[in-house]
This record gives structure tokens, C-alpha cells and sequence, in this order.
């Protein structure tokens, strides 16, 4: 079915007439045997492509393996936000824990750019291959803290920040958290 | 004898009326279904399904798009001229729709002991009816690019004012051997004189030529330059919008059937064919060439602007020319 057209010029006008018909034909041909192919289209509503895990879709708040909320209002997510579509006010609980009093993503305004997800220290914001998310009215699409906490770690099932966090919290105290030594005492530290 | 002669007059009255309205919606269903064939065949020489979500198997789609392009606001650009602009559509569908009139699709029958042609008007020039109608046509797609008073709009419609008068002159000429060899311009006799061999085996030649330009003529791939969609939005309707878009698109499907009639009726035998009767045969015949169609669009390249030129004037127009003197020739011997 191949027509070599490149490798020899035509030597006459008969011959290009025949070179071209031929090339014609075979092009008439391939669009008929693809007339008869099965098609290869994946008919959306009945058939769902299984998406990457890393798909950029429906973001989530996560949590950390103890079952507390991983955000602590750090505003990192809502500055690196391209469209600033994260909004959020920070509270801090009596044991020094900072957490989102409030946190709100505006859907409808979210480019699902991924930028968010890679600021976040704690690997609570995280975004999802769920992607439909569609609404009429626009405002339903203006997710609330609710809305966005999951109670899983996502991508990141075992990282909890606040082992590693140099911070006094109910999790630890000094030199209590992951690959922290006990503070030096400066006094004792004489040369 | 008046009450006779008066009687005789509303009878024949009715039965055009009959015969109007039976071809009327018999080449509005086809044209909306013929969108509906040609999207699915595309979709499915592009290895997709095409539309499928109206209806079984998209059988509804062409009356949800009829509803879509209804109630889409008409807008009607703010420079542009605006009777011209409003007017221009109707030009395009209306030309297409009266081409049928001359096109026999059958034999005469009897009914009641009348005899009835079944051709909505025999006249006896029916060809230079339909060429003076294929030019009217050319104003549609000219005066719609001219009077939206956009630049894609104004290229589409000097490109397609070009192409179809340059066009015109094969289209013509390539049918000449056929009225030579007919011996006369109606489309009727036409049809008669091919009882025995239909003329695309007498004149292959002025069949391909035919064909060819009248692609040309009805702005068909590779042939589409006037609405060349990547080059020029969408050529001289680019500023159209609901049903007047839809005049268009109406006029540019049943273009289509109408080069499908006359193709069977210049060189399938119209509505000639062994058991079925006389309008199936051309009806199938009509679906026949545009199905060709659809697969020419599914296959070929649009030209380059000089390309088209090129074919038209120096191809077609002297194979034309040749041929009519070959026909003459043979006639004589
Ligand atoms: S994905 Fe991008 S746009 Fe969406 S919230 Fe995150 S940073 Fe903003
Ligand atoms: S970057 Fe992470 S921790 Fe900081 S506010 Fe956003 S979600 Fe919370």
C-alpha cells in the first residue's frame, strides 16, 4: 500500500501522471480501510480511563497518620497560588499546634497547576484525580474546609510533620521529635 | 367548458402543489440527514464514532441541532450591511432548493386517467435554468463575505466569487458533449435518451470533469478555500450565527444532492434502473455520489489557492474543450 513518491523523480509527464493517480488511489484506499476499523474512541460517561495517581484534579486537605489535620496555615499554598484562589485564616491551638481556622478554594478559579502541592511543607494539600467536579451555579464550586478534609494521607500516607517540626506540641516536647537531639546545654559547652 | 377548463387548472394547481411540497421535504430530510451521515462517516474513516448521543445511534442529532441553531441569538454584525447581510443566506438555500425543480424523478404515471410527469417543471433549456441558477449562487457566498465587513468574511468571498465563475466555464462546457449527444437542453429528454447506456460510459471524460468542478461549484473539499476553516475562521459565513448559518449550512447539503441528481441525471440515467421504481433509483443514485463525497472529503487535501486556479484554467477548460470536439467528431462518423 506504500507509494514511494521521494526516492525517484518522475521521469516524464506520463509517468507523474501515473505516479500521482497512484498516490491518489492509495489514499482513497487507507480512508476506506479505516472505514471499517473499529474505533478507537473511549466513550466518556460509560467508560472511565483509569487516570495516573498523580492526575492534577479536585484538590483534598489531608491528614497525618494520628488523624490530625496536617494544615498549619502557613499560607505558602494561597501565595504561590498563580490565581489566588486559596484563601485561609491561621489559629493556633493551646498546645502550640497552628491549624486553618478557615480554609476555601475557589474551584472555579483553580488552573489545577500543582503549584500549591509542591509548597506545602506538610503534604496536606493535595490534588486528586477526581475531576468532576462540575456545577451549574458557580458558586457551589467555592469548596470550604469541609468540603476539602479527608481523613487519609494521600499520596503521603506516613509523613507527620509535627514529628519532625522542632516545635513543643502535644506529639513532643525538646529533643523528643525524629533525629532531634536533646538541646545542648550552652553552659556545659565550654571548650 | 370554462367550468372544465377551470376545473382542469386547480387540478393541475394541486398536483404541483403536491409535487413541491413532496420534493421540498424530501431534500430537507436528506440535507439534515446527509449532516448526520457525513459526520459519522468521517468520524469513522478518522477512527471515531461521530455523533451518537441523540437518539439510537445519533438519529436525533439532526433535529437537536435544528433546535440549537433556532433558538441561538442572530447576530448581525454592527459594520456590516445589513440587508445584503440578512439577505445573503436565503440567496444560497433558496438557488439550491430551485435546481430541483427541473430534475425528472420518474417516468410520467397515470392518475385518474391523467397523465402526471413527475418532474416539477419541465422546461426545455431545464440546463441553462440550472447553470443560471449555480450562478445566482455565487452572489450568496460573494455578497455574505462582502456585506459582514470582516476580512476572513471579504477573502472567503473573493475566493469563492473566483473559484466558481472560473469553475463555471468547465462545469458548461463539460456538459456540451452530453446536450450533443442528447440533442437537447431538457433535462427530461436528457434522461430519455439514456435508455440504453447511461453517458458516463459514453463520456467518461465530461463525467470526470463534471464531477470535479461541480465540487468546485458547491465549495466542497479539496475545493473549500472560500470557508478554508484554518486559514480563514470560516470563510465568507465566519460572522453568521443561528438559523442564518443554518441557510448556509441547508444550501451547502443540498448543493450537494443537487450535483448528486444531476450527476445521475447527465450520467447515472436519472431515474432509469432495473425493479425499483423511478425515484427510489434516483434517490439512490443521489446518495450514491454524495456518499463519494463524503469519502473525497475524508481523503483529500485542500488546494493551494494557484493550484486551483491552475487546475481550473489549464486542465479542465481545454480537456473540456477537446472533448467537445471529440464528441462532434464521433457524432459525425
Ligand atoms: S492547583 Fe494551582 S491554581 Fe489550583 S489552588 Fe493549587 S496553586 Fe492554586
Ligand atoms: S501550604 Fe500546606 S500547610 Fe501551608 S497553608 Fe497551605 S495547605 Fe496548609
Amino acid at each position: 500500500m506504500r507509494v514511494d513518491l521521494i526516492d525517484k523523480e518522475p521521469s516524464g509527464p506520463i509517468q507523474a501522471v501515473w505516479e500521482g493517480a497512484r498516490a491518489i488511489a492509495a489514499g482513497f484506499a487507507l480512508t476506506l480501510k479505516h472505514l471499517f476499523r473499529k474505533p478507537i474512541t473511549e466513550e466518556y460517561p460509560e467508560f472511565k480511563r483509569p487516570l495516573p495517581s498523580r492526575t492534577r484534579a479536585r484538590i483534598v486537605l489531608t491528614r497525618d497518620p494520628d488523624g490530625g489535620e496536617r494544615c498549619v496555615a502557613c499560607y505558602l499554598c494561597s501565595a504561590v497560588c498563580p490565581v489566588s484562589c486559596i484563601s485561609m485564616q491561621s489559629a493556633e491551638r493551646e498546645d502550640g499546634r497552628r491549624y486553618a481556622a478557615w480554609f476555601r478554594i475557589n474551584f472555579a478559579r483553580c488552573i489545577y497547576c500543582g503549584l500549591c502541592e509542591e509548597a506545602c511543607p506538610t503534604s496536606s494539600i493535595q490534588l486528586t484525580p477526581m475531576f468532576e467536579t462540575c456545577e451549574r451555579d458557580i458558586l457551589k464550586l467555592v469548596y470550604e474546609k469541609e468540603d476539602l478534609l479527608v481523613n487519609h494521607g494521600g499520596k503521603d500516607p506516613d509523613y507527620n510533620f509535627y514529628k519532625h517540626a522542632g516545635v513543643v506540641t502535644a506529639i513532643g516536647g525538646k529533643g523528643e521529635h525524629a533525629g532531634e537531639d536533646q538541646p545542648v546545654n550552652v553552659r556545659s559547652n565550654m571548650p | 367548458m370554462i367550468d372544465m377548463d377551470l376545473q382542469t387548472w386547480i387540478i393541475g394547481y394541486g398536483v404541483l402543489i403536491l409535487k413541491l411540497g413532496a420534493v421540498l421535504l424530501f431534500l430537507l430530510l436528506m440535507a439534515a440527514y446527509l449532516v448526520l451521515v457525513e459526520r459519522k462517516l468521517l468520524g469513522r474513516i478518522q477512527v471515531r464514532y461521530g455523533p451518537n448521543r441523540a437518539g439510537k445511534y445519533g438519529l436525533l442529532q439532526p433535529f437537536a441541532d435544528t433546535i440549537k441553531m433556532m433558538t441561538k441569538e442572530d447576530i448581525v454584525p454592527d459594520a456590516a450591511d445589513r440587508i445584503i447581510f440578512l439577505l445573503s443566506p436565503a440567496v444560497v438555500a433558496i438557488t439550491a432548493l430551485l435546481m430541483f425543480a427541473v430534475i425528472p424523478f420518474g417516468p410520467d404515471i397515470t392518475v385518474y386517467g391523467r397523465r402526471v410527469p413527475l418532474v416539477v417543471t419541465d422546461i426545455n433549456v431545464g440546463l441553462l435554468f440550472i447553470f443560471a441558477l449555480s450562478s445566482l449562487g455565487v452572489y450568496g457566498a460573494a455578497l455574505g463575505g462582502w456585506s459582514s465587513n470582516s476580512k476572513y468574511s471579504l477573502l472567503g468571498g473573493i475566493r469563492g466569487a473566483a473559484q466558481m465563475v472560473s469553475y463555471e466555464l468547465a462545469l458548461g462546457l463539460s456538459l456540451i458533449p452530453v446536450v450533443m449527444e442528447a440533442g437537447s437542453f431538457s433535462l427530461v429528454e436528457i434522461v430519455n435518451a439514456q435508455a440504453e447506456l447511461p453517458f458516463m460510459l459514453l463520456e467518461p471524460v465530461a463525467f470526470a470533469i463534471f464531477f470535479i468542478s461541480a465540487m468546485a461549484e458547491i465549495k466542497r473539499i479539496p475545493f473549500d478555500l472560500p470557508e478554508a476553516e484554518n486559514e480563514l475562521g470560516a470563510g465568507f459565513h465566519t460572522e453568521y450565527s443561528g438559523m442564518r448559518f443554518g441557510l448556509f449550512f441547508l444550501g451547502e447539503y443540498v448543493h450537494m444532492q443537487v450535483l448528486g441528481g444531476l450527476i445521475a441525471v447527465f450520467f447515472l440515467g436519472g431515474w432509469r434502473g432495473p425493479l425499483l421504481p423511478g425515484p427510489v433509483w434516483l434517490a439512490l443514485k443521489i446518495v450514491l455520489v454524495c456518499l463519494v463525497m463524503i469519502w473525497i472529503r475524508g481523503t483529500l487535501p485542500r488546494l493551494r489557492y494557484d493550484q486551483l486556479m491552475n487546475l481550473g484554467w489549464k486542465v479542465l477548460i481545454p480537456a473540456a474543450l477537446l472533448n467537445v470536439v471529440f464528441t462532434g467528431a464521433r457524432l459525425l462518423w
